[in-house]
């Protein structure tokens, strides 16, 4: 039943991929790529990785997307269409996918994947104690630099949100 | 997959003794979902009938008692009513969205259901990010309302789906911090074993002071959550005409009408499982009698749904202004300083623990 599981949600990333990519109406498309991104969730939650599927539909599905459907409705009226792109650049482009495709299945094919038979579900609790861990195999290091690159994006956030009004006083005092 | 369907021991061996196994788990998982579509689409349709009577209580009138006795049949002559009702659409509208968005904050609602222990044994899937699963599912279902303002082409709608995101985003940071705050003294995001460590005394009592305030942030933003007064700046009758659902009609409305009240019992529950015990009886009474769980449990929901509804005839609307200032200036700094506190009590062990 897994598989069959697996499969359809294969085949629902592959469809609504596609779909995204060659869809001309641009919400259509971010909506489609909500439908990949949930199939992703849904492989996480086939293989029993219940915060990472959590986690990733409340960040992409919840979060990305909503702000991508924001920033569509807010430029894109209903009516407009994308125009296609120019032949050469097509065909650059086809060329450049096939590349990165070709890349991808000779090194899926070319690694001897383990199968591992024992299926443990991986708690919060444990993630928790591996990032902030500091001996051998602990994530605490990472952890407080993503911090701190959240921190600075945070500030880059307001300073680009309020810029006029704090350069325009800086100019002022200088 | 790891599915653990623990509603009835019967049905489920009998299910296995008379089908393979793959069948027999693929039955019952469609047998729960019609079971559980069913509940709570009448249950939907028995709040939207509460919310008239509480209503009509407020205002000194007698509400719907025409239809039944005491009116209690008046929401189901409603939903046959949008059922038979003609489906209209505007014509530059765009079609597929247009018609996607009712299902995604149906659905949305009806999933996040499926994680509520209403007693030890009635739970359909006891996940072990409980917590963590409901604030995902929520996330999404604003997709649902901006698609449906936006594809409907029609501006009051794009403003009402605007206002909806805007409230929507600000206000779940408020509700998951105050939720982490209870995940705290708790100590696991798993649902059941929530109501497992309230035996000792439910929640709020544990928490005293910053589950109190955790529990008064969490009832605020939640209703802000579900898009009610006073928080319904999203469907303001007098400035949007009926905001991100104007052009919907007939059971596409009646989706997001009864999503509307399902994601109101959603955020009852989830009240009543973190903070009040979910099923467990006060000072265990009713140990002794398992069922009677669901009882308690639909008994405190339903007392938190009233608490939303008094909000609702009670309150004046917030301008978006306010509405924001609120969040931003005051509940979410209280929340992180109250998440703080509460860290502080669980660490010195000054919890009350009968």
């Amino acid at each position: 039943m897994e598989r069959i599981i697996f499969y359809i949600l294969a085949l629902i990333i592959i469809f609504f991929a596609i779909a995204s990519v060659s869809s001309k109406k641009m919400l259509r498309s971010v909506v489609y790529l909500l439908f990949v991104l949930c199939g992703i969730s849904g492989l996480y939650f086939l293989i029993d990785y219940n915060f990472l599927a959590a986690i990733q539909l409340t960040v992409y599905a919840g979060g990305v997307i909503v702000l991508l459907i924001f920033s569509v409705m807010l430029v894109h009226h209903i009516e407009m269409e994308l125009e296609l792109a120019k032949v050469s650049k097509r065909i650059l482009i086809a060329v450049a996918s096939l590349l990165g495709l070709g890349v991808f299945l000779t090194t899926i094919y070319s690694y001897e994947f383990i199968v591992v038979e024992n299926s443990i579900t991986t708690t919060t609790e444990d993630i928790g104690f591996g990032l902030l861990s500091y001996e051998a195999g602990g994530f605490i290091l990472p952890f407080e630099v993503i911090s701190i690159l959240l921190l600075a994006s945070m500030i880059g956030a307001i300073i680009i949100a309020k810029g006029t009004k704090i350069t325009n006083k800086n100019n002022d005092s200088l | 997959m790891n599915i653990t369907l623990s509603i009835t021991k019967n049905i489920h061996n009998w299910l296995f003794s008379i089908m393979p196994e793959g069948i027999a788990s693929i039955a019952e998982m469609v047998l729960i979902a019609v079971v559980y579509l069913a509940i709570f689409a009448v249950a939907g349709l028995y709040l939207v009938l509460l919310e008239r009577k509480v209503a009509a209580w407020f205002q000194l009138r007698i509400g719907p008692n025409r239809v039944g006795y005491w009116g209690l049949l008046q929401t189901m002559a409603d939903a046959l009513k949008l059922v038979s009702k003609e489906l209209t659409g505007t014509v530059k509208a765009d079609k597929f969205l247009y018609n996607l968005a009712p299902y995604f904050v149906i659905v949305t609602a009806l999933m996040a259901l499926a994680v509520f222990p209403f007693t030890q044994e009635f739970q359909a899937f006891d996940i072990n990010i409980g917590v963590l699963f409901l604030l995902a599912i929520s996330s999404i279902g604003v997709i649902g309302i901006l698609l449906g303002g936006w594809s409907s082409n029609n501006k009051f709608a794009l403003i009402g789906a605007m206002r909806s995101g805007v409230q929507t985003i600000s206000y779940e940071l408020s509700v998951g911090l105050s939720i982490l705050t209870m995940v705290l003294i708790s100590g696991s995001l798993q649902l059941s074993e929530i109501v497992e460590v309230q035996k000792n005394g439910w929640l709020i009592v544990q928490g005293h002071i910053p589950a109190v305030i955790a529990f008064m942030i969490f009832m605020i933003a939640g209703t802000a959550e579900t898009n009610r007064a006073p928080f319904d700046l999203v469907e303001a009758e007098s400035e949007l005409g009926a905001g991100f659902h104007t052009e919907y009609s007939g059971m596409k409305f009646a989706y997001f009408f009864l999503a509307e009240f399902i994601n109101m019992f959603i955020i009852a529950a989830i009240g009543t499982t973190l903070f009040f015990g979910g099923w467990l009886s006060p000072f265990g009474i009713t140990e002794s009698i398992p069922w009677l769980g669901v009882f308690w449990f639909v008994g405190k929901t339903l007392i938190l749904v009233f608490l939303m509804m008094w909000f609702r005839w009670t309150f004046p609307r917030l301008r978006i202004d306010q509405l924001l200032t609120l969040e931003w200036k005051y509940l979410l700094p209280l929340n992180l300083l109250n998440i703080v506190l509460m860290a502080l009590i669980v660490w010195l062990n000054l919890t009350i623990q009968f």
